[in-house]
């Protein structure tokens, strides 16, 4: 009865391959899903790694480790506080830095910007995103450490250091090292991926509500702060989620300008570390099983720590999406 | 006007500066950091950087064995991440599509794009190096594969999700079966933005350096044998830059320039392939 | 040129040798029975009944959502490529259900399609017409390119393209690149080609030649083909059926159905009262 279906066909030269027409489908899409399971693989196997080498220092000292803030190999006793303090105090400022930022130079691309400049000044934006955290780590070290060391540190010890209380968070010797600058760091990173995210969301506003509202006479600002940004309040929170999970987890730049100091200080001009940097400087030197493995476990913490920053930026994107997907049709 | 509408005007003006002005910083940075890459980088780069190995301090050298293991590396994990991300991919955008199993493991390929660098070091210390017993290029060539894999899939898949279905139902109407009509029509269509995937997986990867500090490690002589620990330049550019010698300082900086020139190159022609495409369709 | 007629002519005589009927004597090609469809739960096509004659131009009218267009892509199955998209009842194609085949590769040779948008393969004029030779056959190169010119000449392309073959098929305009999906579908020797409003994208000019094509492939394919046009389907179609609400209203010779349509839906649509 197949075959029926096409009596002109037959003898009409050979077929072709009947092999590859009969089974290339079920290979090929057999195939596709076999090395799209890899990925699940992959990240089951990440999870087992940072399980599995976590363990015996998790076991060494319990629960405790979270909130231990000792780290000292001679005696063995592991603790988390410092370097995850430090890795948060470090996004935070990458934040404080990378946000408002972000948010300007994605106002300006989007509403400011002479529509001949746009695509460069976006492409050079992007391309900051592009160069190696590592170029960053350098450029930091080499040029901007002195620069905080001799100008702007003295500065801020002389003006904000006098305040009370606040002024304890620019205490200790100006030696441009240290948490501050870190963050300050990070936070020109993180800066790209924010801002493209963000100019991605305002994009999805309906040019009706932009334009009803200039309609009514409201200024540019005005737009943006009470149209747009209402709009894209998910969107926009998705994109700083996202920023910060970057920030949690990047290591080079921070490994050459933090002072890797396993102590807690208040000041942030004093060095510190971040979990990303204690692994970075510390695994392969790591001797004793229970060192290793309470550098895992760190990484471990990191890994939770972003997952969840990355799952929850993804969620109000996503719901987002939808919104600017529901505005569309209403508009 | 009353006195209203021009303090409405004098805030928009004045937000308007800001913008400006953080733009304007934020390009002042870009420009400064390429400016110091070049000042302090173009004299250190001499043909000896590409003929020697890297030198003990005090003495002459170059970074012949940290770009050729660089290479080594990003090429094998290229190899193998290309092929596998744009299968992946290609169940994404063709299979799985809204499926259950496709959101799920769009979600997993999300986590693994966005998981920190020095996580996967992690992951492949545990599982490569620990097996092999000792550091070695092949484990720095999957940790560099591992992060390139998520970029390739979402590069392809996107890339593909954005094919007409009109163009599908033309190959299935002439009697294509499915996996020609993806392999000889989806493939060709998509190729451009796919090779920009592929172009950008490079250029993340040839700068990392995280991934590769407890898996390569590094290796202070000619080597390319990928079962021993093998130079690189991103490790060797930490070390140097982070030591008080001044002539390994030099040659950071040397590399330094080599490697964004690379990577700033790279992205600007994905970006030139994938533009130049989209005028066409 | 030659060579096309020959080719044309072989094919003539091997059609009618198999048919064996007389000229003039109306050939069902396609009869469709109790055909329903449905989208999910969304029932598209109701018990739907026709017959289309071979070497003759059926065309399919009615307002959007009628569910030509869905019909026309029931008779090569093209539906499947979607999940929750299935059709009950019967499509046979000389005489075999079609619905119940399992070779849709065959099937697919036999019923050719050219669709509302032009879609040129991504790659060269040449290689789009090859593309579904090589599907079928392991001709020499010399054959292929044989039976390109012979398919590109029946689409009347030839002339315009025969100095650029190696160029890429997006290149062509239009209304060539329409005809070049044409030529395409004619490659591989189908007996029957659907056209889901091929010239909707196309300009006057463009849309002209398509039509002028279409009379000319008549006395070889049985053709059937959907558009939104009155005009087009008065113009091109020998018969024209006219659908309304998932049904099959009216199927009739085209003058009788625009001239004395006995439906009065279609009598509704014909003279513009449906907008």
């Amino acid at each position: 009865m197949v075959e029926s279906v096409a009596p002109a066909l037959q003898g009409v030269g050979t077929r072709k391959s009947r092999f590859a027409m009969r089974w290339g489908d079920p290979i090929f899409w057999g195939a596709t899903l076999f090395f799209t399971l890899v990925l699940f693989a992959l990240l089951c196997g990440v999870i087992a790694v940072l399980l599995v080498g976590g363990w015996p220092a998790l076991a060494h000292s319990g629960i405790a480790f979270l909130w231990t803030a000792h780290w000292n190999p001679v005696t063995d006793t592991y603790g988390a506080v410092v370097p995850l303090i430090g890795t948060i105090e470090t996004s935070v400022i990458a934040m404080l830095i990378g946000v408002p930022f972000s948010f300007g130079m994605a106002i300006f691309l989007t509403e400011l910007c002479p529509h001949r400049l746009r695509q460069p000044i976006a492409i050079a934006i992007e391309l900051l995103a592009a160069i190696p955290s590592i170029i960053y780590g350098m450029w930091g070290l080499f040029i901007v450490v002195p620069l905080f060391q001799h100008h702007v540190e003295p500065a801020l010890k002389t003006t904000l250091g006098n305040i009370p209380l606040l002024g304890n968070l620019f205490s200790g010797p100006p030696i441009g090292i240290g948490v501050l600058l870190a963050g300050l760091i990070l936070g020109l990173m993180v800066l790209p991926f924010i801002t493209s995210v963000m100019r991605e969301v305002f994009a999805s506003v309906p040019p009706v509500l932009r334009e009803s509202a200039y309609g009514l006479g409201a200024t540019r600002w005005e737009v943006v702060w009470r149209v747009v940004l209402p709009y894209c309040r998910n969107g926009v929170a998705g994109a700083v989620m996202l920023g910060l999970g970057r920030a949690l987890g990047e290591t080079m730049a921070v490994t050459f300008v933090i002072g890797n100091a396993h102590r807690l200080s208040l000041s942030l001009l004093a060095p510190g570390t971040t979990i990303s940097a204690t692994l970075a400087n510390e695994f392969t030197e790591a001797v004793g099983d229970i060192y290793t493995s309470a550098l895992v476990a760190l990484g471990l913490v990191l890994f939770v720590l972003t997952f969840l920053v990355l799952a929850l930026g993804k969620k109000l994107l996503l719901g987002a999406r939808a919104e600017g997907a529901e505005g569309e049709v209403l508009a | 006007m009353n006195r209203r509408v021009r303090q409405r005007q004098r805030w928009d003006f004045l937000m308007a500066v800001v913008s400006y002005a953080m733009t304007g910083i934020v390009l002042f940075i870009l420009g400064a950091i390429l400016w110091a890459l070049l000042w302090n980088g173009i004299s250190a780069i001499e043909p000896a950087m590409f003929t020697e190995s890297t030198p003990a301090p005090g003495n002459e050298g170059g970074l012949a064995n940290a770009i050729v293991g660089s290479l080594m590396m990003t090429v094998i994990a290229i190899l193998i991440a290309t092929p596998i991300g744009i299968m992946a991919g290609t169940y994404l955008a063709e299979y799985g599509k809204e499926g259950r199993v496709a959101s799920i493991v769009r979600f997993i390929n999300d986590v693994l794009l966005s998981a920190p660098s020095i996580i996967v070091g992690l992951f492949i210390y545990g599982v490569v190096v620990t097996t092999m017993g000792h550091f070695s290029g092949w484990a720095g060539a999957a940790a560099l594969a591992v992060i390139a894999l998520p970029i390739v899939v979402r590069t392809t898949e996107d890339m593909l999700t954005l094919i007409p279905d009109s163009l599908r139902e033309a190959g299935a109407a002439i009697g294509a079966p499915r996996w020609m009509v993806i392999t000889q029509i989806s493939y060709r269509a998509a190729f451009s933005g796919m090779l920009t995937g592929v172009l950008l997986a490079i250029a993340r990867i040839s700068g990392e350096t995280a991934p590769l500090l407890f898996t390569a490690l590094n290796n202070q002589f000619w080597s390319t044998n990928l079962n021993d620990p093998m130079a690189n330049l991103p490790v060797v550019i930490f070390q140097f830059a982070m030591s008080p010698y001044e002539d390994w300082q030099r040659l950071a900086w040397g590399g330094a320039l080599l490697i964004t020139t690379a990577v700033l190159l790279l992205n600007i022609f994905a970006r030139v392939i994938s533009t130049r495409n989209k005028g066409r369709a | 040129m030659n060579k096309a007629e020959h080719m044309d002519g072989t094919i003539k005589e091997a059609r009618k040798t198999s048919s064996e009927k007389m000229d003039g004597v109306m050939d069902t090609k396609i009869e469709v029975k109790n055909l329903d469809f449905y989208y999910g739960d969304y029932k598209a096509l109701k018990n739907v009944n026709l017959t289309i004659p071979d070497r003759r131009v059926t065309a399919f009218i009615g307002p959007s959502g009628c569910g030509k267009s869905t019909l026309l892509r029931a008779l090569n199955r093209i539906y499947e490529m979607y999940p929750g998209q299935r059709a009950e009842g019967e499509v046979n194609i000389d005489g075999t259900n079609i619905l119940a085949a399992r070779d849709l590769t065959q099937l697919r040779a036999k019923v050719g399609m050219v669709f509302q948008k032009p879609t040129p393969f991504p790659m060269s004029i040449y290689e789009n017409v090859a593309f579904g030779i090589r599907l079928y056959e392991n001709l020499p190169k010399a054959e292929i390119e044989e039976r390109v010119y012979w398919a590109l000449s029946r689409a009347a392309l030839w002339d315009e393209v025969k100095d650029k073959l190696n160029a890429e098929g997006t290149g062509l305009s239009g209304g060539q690149q329409q005809r070049l999906c044409v030529a395409r579908a004619v490659a591989v020797k189908p007996e029957i080609l659907l056209m889901d409003e091929p010239a909707s994208a196309l300009d006057p000019i463009s849309t002209a030649k398509l039509e002028q094509l279409i009379a000319e492939l008549r006395d070889d394919y049985c053709i059937a083909i959907v558009t939104h046009n009155m005009q087009q389907a008065a113009r091109a179609a020998d018969y024209t059926a006219f659908m309304y609400l998932g049904e099959l209203a009216e199927v009739a010779p085209s003058e009788q159905i625009f001239t004395h349509p006995s439906d009065p839906r279609t009598q509704d649509y014909i003279m513009g009262r449906f907008g």
